[in-house]
């Protein structure tokens, strides 16, 4: 009987044994020397590939592996995980760390796909600006320490000084300046996450009731909330490039487009992009950025760790990796990936706080003040609803 | 030794398909670990998706076009042309076509072909255009550029495996004699060589006609989006951060499944009609535009290798650009920038790639030329009925049973890794191999091995030393095709691979999805070279070997 009961508590004991403890931070990195960590994260952006294999020539400094396994999709990284878990293989799975966000995220938390609370145990979480920038929601959902963050991300559009004089600062704006430059814009065809943000971003500006979409979206609220965007794209969609009848399937197929002189404005989600493909010579030297007159959107890049994760003290040594002032800076810098950081200025030595002043932040990219206070996502059901919307309205139609 | 050979090939075929089908049906009835218990519920939302109708066309008429348009092309190459030099040069730029990877060659045509691309700069420079035009070339809704693309693509696959069937048809003789009859030079091959040779090439068009239907690479770059191909939603509805729509794609791989199968039927049935109306023509002893049929083939194989070759230069030329701007011809400035960015990681991932292809080839060889001896030497075929095992993993398409086959290293406690990527290329591998070398292999004059028997040589040795040296060629063209198939594995090698396992393919996959014309072109033209090079061994050694034997090489 005794021995039963011992036997059933060591069996209970022992996955809380396996698990690491994210507070006592010295066993973590103990523990993440000579571990492998596979970083699932989109490998569509070459940028993005070499800033990603940079931080792994720092973690290879503490004893970690990274191996960056390039997605075409994020959900690739989910699926793979939930097959983990119908296949029962609840530990030593096949992914140690997601670049997540948004919808993602919110299905591997409701699915309990998600290693933690851990983010906030990060040495360097002391660093972050969790006042100022959305670090501790995403679309709205709480992130409870289950992912940490590493870039801010705002809207911007990018145009062709030399096609266009002076840019639509508005939904109306834009519908005017297609109307007098009929399919010189279009935007990545939704479910693509940049053409959903298209369709947000002008949600944000055409709903009679903006505040509703902070809360999940209802059978009732969407109708009244989404029908003004839609009487706006009936009449946007013909005047699109192609007439709306064929789509940019990525933002970089997007930018393509402008470099081979199809579009004159395209939307962008990281306000360096523009600056950084100037310098990698896929856009001209004539691109410049702008945002809207009521602001636009904003969000936060994170990374989380499956439940089932092989190597996650490793993920966390990254994930640490990521936060700190130098990798910051780096990701910051334009010809390299030119994203926002999520540290917070008057956190850091002075040292540092100089570094990221001195930055030249490249001739396309926006200044902090001139982009504005960014907008917060809508809750994550309302990109869900919006983009099946969208396909049944226009991705099957001639 | 032999003898287990037929069964474990079978096994290795249908297993993962069954079951890998088996975990694709259970989430589509909504059982299984996510189910919530037998309903029709999924099928009745994929088929309330408002797009399905023309998803379905498209697949279908992109499908049954491409594949009519490839056979028909290469069967007017072969007919007009065969023995020529002109053919031996049409040849030349074909044969290499086969290797360049469904990614790379979509990519570089699109470039070609789109309002913006080398085509149309030309009189965007000489009248002055600022803007490229604003004309729905590339990804029409009615799948025209996806049907060219194909047709490109599957042109050279089916001239290859026509060619290496020739031999086995007497095909010269029953010209000879369809010549001496009066008839011309096309319409005697067409008449007396090509139902041989379609007989043997039947098989090898079928799989064709179903990957046409069914492929996701191609129709993503050249197909249309509003709606895609059934296909491409399939895999949509796969990757979808809903998990929910997971059961509804396994539902949508069903209808797909059967649609395919539909369409072989149909393929079957005209079959028939066609010998019906092609035996009246043979007896009415009529001929056929000859200069025209001649003039076409020739035209349109010379097209469609310029068409692939033009978009590969095209990626060359943009894997060494500096800023590329429209209407240019060609880039302000060359830089190898590119190239240090990327080489060096696609040299690495090169190697594994052929790493795992060759693994895979040699088990598929093995087993195939096991299968075959054993046919010859017990009879012991799969059978006719059983037949069709061998065909499944290419006539299944494959998102509708890879995703449930994800699941089974994890059944075994396996991990994911290079183990189970080579074991499920294998699957695919294997009837590649086994189609491009049956029927050569049976086709083998036996009497050879007759007069050996009776010279007093054993199974064994007529198998090492007549059989397998005679059948040099179309045992090297099995296995370059084999490697060329490998190396093009994209869904399967993601994943088996549970991620962990990049290839050529994955990488310029996922790097596709970005649109970085620049490292497109050097990931492309590292794939094109990894598949590219067996072939080139694949027609060098055997010329090389037999100089002296000009019966062997009487192709």
């Amino acid at each position: 009987m005794r021995l039963t009961a011992l036997l059933t508590a060591s069996l209970l004991a022992l996955p809380s044994w396996a698990e690491p403890d994210p507070s006592n931070w010295e066993s973590v990195t103990e523990a993440a020397s000579g571990q492998t960590v596979y970083w699932h994260a989109w490998g569509g952006s070459t940028t993005t590939n070499d800033f990603i294999a940079w931080i792994g020539a720092r973690a290879a400094e503490q004893g970690v592996t990274l191996e960056h396994v390039k997605l075409a999709d994020t959900a690739d990284a989910v699926g793979a995980v939930l097959t983990d878990k119908q296949g029962g293989r609840d530990e030593g799975g096949a992914v140690d760390l997601i670049w997540i966000n948004g919808a993602n995220f919110a299905a591997m938390k409701d699915n309990d796909l998600l290693f933690g609370p851990w983010a906030e145990d990060l040495p360097n979480w002391a660093l972050v600006d969790v006042e100022g920038k959305t670090v501790t929601t995403d679309f709205t959902v709480p992130t409870e320490g289950l992912e940490s963050p590493w870039a801010m991300a705002q809207v911007v559009f990018i145009y062709d000084t030399a096609r266009v004089d002076a840019p639509p600062r508005s939904a109306e704006a834009l519908l005017d300046w297609a109307r007098a430059n009929p399919g010189r814009f279009t935007f990545p065809q939704p479910p693509d996450f940049l053409g959903i943000t298209f369709l947000k971003q002008m949600l944000m500006e055409l709903a009679p009731d903006a505040d509703a979409l902070q809360s999940a979206a209802t059978d009732a609220s969407y109708e009244a909330v989404t029908a003004p965007l839609w009487t706006f794209m009936d009449e946007l969609t013909p005047l699109l490039w192609r007439q709306g009848r064929a789509y940019p399937q990525t933002g970089p197929r997007q930018l393509q487009l402008m470099n081979d002189g199809e579009v004159d404005i395209a939307i962008s989600f990281s306000p360096g992009e523009a600056s950084a493909a100037i310098a990698n010579f896929e856009l001209p030297e004539t691109v410049r950025t702008y945002v809207l007159d009521g602001g636009t959107l904003g969000n936060a890049s994170f990374v989380a760790i499956p439940y089932n994760a092989n190597a996650k003290e490793g993920a966390m040594v990254v994930a640490n990796i990521l936060l700190s002032p130098e990798a910051q800076l780096r990701a910051q810098t334009p010809d390299i990936l030119g994203y926002g950081t999520v540290l917070d200025m008057d956190k850091l030595d002075p040292e540092d706080r100089a570094a990221f002043e001195a930055l030249d932040l490249g001739p396309a990219t926006l200044s902090p003040a001139e982009l504005g206070q960014a907008l917060p996502e809508p809750h994550p059901s309302w990109a869900e609803r919006l983009a099946e919307d969208w396909v049944t309205r226009y991705g099957v139609a001639d | 030794m032999l003898r287990p050979l037929p069964l474990l090939t079978a096994l290795v075929l249908a297993g993962p398909v069954l079951l890998g089908l088996f975990g694709t049906i259970l989430p589509a009835m909504g059982l299984g670990p996510l189910g919530q218990g037998l309903s029709a519920e999924h099928f009745a939302r994929a088929l309330d998706w408002p797009g399905l109708p023309r998803a379905m066309a498209v697949s279908v008429t992109s499908g049954v076009l491409s594949t009519m348009g490839a056979l028909a092309v290469a069967t007017l190459i072969l007919a007009g042309w065969h023995g020529t030099r002109a053919f031996a040069w049409l040849e030349r730029l074909l044969s290499p076509l086969l290797a360049v990877p469904h990614a790379a060659a979509a990519l570089g045509l699109a470039f070609l072909i789109a309002p913006s691309g080398w085509f149309m700069r030309i009189p965007a420079l000489l009248l002055g255009w600022d803007v490229p035009p604003d004309l729905l070339i590339l990804q029409d809704p009615r799948g025209l550029a996806l049907t060219a693309g194909l047709i490109t693509k599957e042109l050279p696959f089916l001239l290859l495996m026509m060619l290496a069937a020739l031999p086995q048809t007497g095909g010269r003789r029953r010209l000879a004699v369809a010549r001496s009859l009066g008839q011309g030079r096309v319409s005697g091959w067409l008449k007396a060589v090509f139902p041989s040779v379609y007989s043997q090439v039947r098989l090898p068009v079928l799989v064709v006609l179903v990957y046409a239907m069914t492929n996701v690479d191609v129709a993503v770059i050249l197909g249309p989006n509003t709606p895609p191909t059934l296909s491409v939603q399939v895999t949509r509805w796969m990757l979808d951060p809903d998990l929910g729509l997971r059961a509804v794609a396994a539902a949508a791989a069903l209808i797909q499944l059967g649609l395919v199968l539909a369409v072989l039927a149909g393929w079957l049935l005209a079959e028939r009609l066609v010998a019906r109306l092609g035996r009246l023509w043979v007896w009415s002893g009529r001929g056929c535009p000859e200069r025209g049929a001649r003039g076409a083939g020739f035209a349109l194989g010379t097209f469609s290798a310029l068409a692939v070759l033009g978009g590969i230069a095209a990626l060359a030329l943009w894997s060494v650009a500096a800023r590329w701007s429209f209407p240019d011809m060609a880039p302000e400035a060359l830089t190898l920038r590119s190239w240090g960015r990327f080489g060096p990681e696609m040299a690495d991932v090169a190697l594994e790639t052929m790493l795992i292809a060759l693994v895979a080839v040699a088990i598929s060889l093995v087993l195939v030329l096991g299968c075959l001896e054993a046919e010859h030497r017990f009879g012991l075929t799969m059978g006719q009925r059983a037949l069709w095992l061998l065909y499944l993993p290419l006539l299944m398409p494959q998102v509708a049973f890879l995703p449930g086959l994800q699941l089974l290293p994890a059944w075994f406690g396996a991990q994911p890794g290079l183990a189970p990527v080579v074991a499920v290329h294998v699957v695919f591998v294997l009837p590649y191999v086994f189609l491009s070398l049956s029927g050569p292999f049976r086709a083998w004059d036996g009497r050879i091995a007759r007069v050996a028997a009776g010279l007093g040589a054993g199974p064994e040795r007529v198998l090492w030393r007549l059989r397998l040296p005679m059948l040099t060629a179309p045992l090297l063209t099995a296995a370059a095709v084999g490697v060329a198939v490998s190396v093009g594995q994209y869904l399967p090698t993601l994943l088996m691979g549970g991620g962990r396992v990049s290839t050529l393919a994955t990488e310029a996959v996922a790097l596709a999805a970005g649109g970085d014309r620049r490292a497109i072109g050097i990931w492309g033209l590292g794939q094109a070279a990894a598949a590219l090079l067996p072939f080139v061994l694949a027609l060098a050694v055997p010329a090389w070997l037999f100089r002296h034997r000009r019966g062997l090489r009487d192709v």
